[in-house]
């Protein structure tokens, strides 16, 4: 027994879905525009001798077939970051603008930190947060190597985050990128499944579950909060913003993924879910050859 | 009885008084002359950083911040370390002279590609041929038709020293014969 046999019954195709989650995942990297572009990115590793790939649903992700992404001159210069393609839908999905004021809830190592500062041209004020120190250093590390200045770096519990260090009293949009049980990190770490255990899928959704309602409390009404997993789990997904949906005042609004999706489930193990779950998004391995990810976005009630 | 001056609090960010009649904490720089030094010793314009403000957090550890925070605020970090400006010689860090560095045009050496790549592995060289200036230099390599910063070099005796944090330095392949 595996994770993944629980989610047999969820997808169109069980046997592709299983052997996607056993090939492993190519390198890939995303271009920081905030330093240059992808075509003197991809001149840099044609002079260079890197072998890259364009990736087909986004134009600043580049596949790197013969791996080490962190060891070129382009990475040195903090024109790319390492971060696996699916990990660009939430920023994607938050689509923050330049000047407005933005919450990372649960920010490091900073992939999508960098992302969402890159979406914002580096302008307003983006509030990377997480509980964990250790890898605060990582975000720091990343976002000072690719030359992001407008984030502001907290070190506390999401779940009853303060607003007290700052002049103002709500945030444009927030993402939360919940800590979770990485079922569909499997092919990037093909030890992911090994401490799999529903008892930690319950625990760690209740803590997602604090940390969404705070991010719709903490943002102003009409603002949009995105929340994302890499895993499949329902009870971790669904159940998470089905439950935002019962509490706070927030709906889910559509968002048009740029590579293929599946509907959010609304029913799982006995349990069924707000029907507007439908409108939220399960990216299984095999639909685009990535990890497997799980994205809302949400819209705080006006 | 006079009040002793504020001193500086190495736990909080404090933002850079814009100018010396502002300047409460002795010692600390002021926006101005942290613009006039980039401006003078590298010749980047000063609106390059219109958009920043400039705090400190411990001794003499300058950050770029182009958010909007109170001052002061009590948080792990804002924006990027920038200059290192309580010590004799002022040094730019490596993140700065990245992010910065390409409006330069003064005390800027070009590395050859063997030199750049010393450089970047954190290799100290022998550099005759510099006739500028001695002290902080940023280092630069063509990549993609264009200078590219590499990070901080410090240039005494015909030798260019690498300043390259240890957790960035790499062993990269070279990019010109």
């Amino acid at each position: 027994m595996t994770p993944l046999d629980r989610y047999a019954d969820l997808v169109d195709d069980e046997v592709a879905f299983r052997a996607a989650c056993d090939r492993p995942l190519p390198q890939v990297v995303r271009v920081n525009r905030l330093a240059a572009t992808p075509d003197r990115v991809i001149e840099a590793f044609e002079t260079e001798g890197v072998a890259y790939e364009r990736v087909d649903w986004h134009e600043d992700l580049l596949v790197l077939p013969d791996g080490s992404p962190g060891t070129n001159w382009p990475y040195f210069h903090g024109w790319t970051h390492g971060q696996e393609e699916v990990s660009a839908l939430p920023a994607l999905a938050l689509d923050p603008e330049p000047g407005q004021v933005v919450w990372d809830a649960c920010a490091a190592p900073g992939s999508k930190t960098s992302h969402l500062a890159q979406l914002m041209d580096d302008r307003g004020t983006l509030v990377a947060n997480d509980s964990n120190l250790g890898r605060l250093s990582a975000l720091r590390h990343n976002a000072e190597r690719l030359g992001i200045t407008n984030t502001v770096v907290t070190n506390t519990d999401a779940r009853n985050y303060s607003l007290k260090p700052f002049a103002f009293d709500a945030f444009d949009a927030a993402l939360v990128d919940a800590p979770c049980s990485c079922e569909g990190t499997i092919r990037k770490n093909p030890d992911a499944h090994e401490e799999w255990t529903l008892g930690h899928v319950r625990e760690i959704a209740e803590v997602q579950k604090g940390i969404l309602r705070r991010a719709i409390q903490a943002t102003e009404p009409g603002g949009t909060v995105v929340y994302a997993t890499c895993t499949f789990a329902p009870e971790e997904n669904e159940a998470v913003v089905d439950h935002a949906l019962a509490t706070e005042d927030c709906r889910v609004v559509d968002w048009d993924a740029p590579l293929e999706t599946r509907p959010g489930v609304t029913e799982w193990e006995g349990e069924s879910f707000d029907s507007a779950v439908e409108r939220t998004h399960r990216v299984y391995p095999h639909l685009n050859d990535t990890g497997g990810f799980y994205v809302a976005r949400l819209e705080v009630g006006a | 009885m006079t009040e002793s001056p504020p001193e500086n609090d190495g736990q909080v960010f404090d933002r850079l008084p814009a100018t010396a009649d502002e300047r409460r904490v002795p010692g600390r720089p002021t926006r101005r002359e942290v613009i006039e030094w980039w401006t003078e010793r590298f010749g980047v314009p000063a609106e390059t950083f219109d958009g920043h403000s400039f705090w400190e957090k411990g001794n003499g550890k300058i950050w770029a911040f182009a958010g909007d925070v109170p001052d002061p605020v009590d948080v792990e970090a804002v924006g990027i370390t920038f200059l290192h400006a309580r010590q004799e010689h002022w040094k730019p860090t490596t993140d700065a002279a990245q992010r910065f560095g390409r409006a330069a045009d003064r005390n800027v050496v070009e590395l050859s590609g063997g030199e750049a790549t010393a450089f970047a592995a954190g290799h100290d060289q022998d550099l005759p041929r510099w006739e500028g200036d001695w002290g902080y230099l940023i280092a630069a390599h063509r990549v993609a038709g264009e200078v590219e910063p590499i990070g901080v070099g410090l240039y005494l005796y015909g030798e260019l020293r690498s300043r390259i944090p240890k957790g960035r330095r790499d062993e990269l392949g070279e990019l010109d014969g």
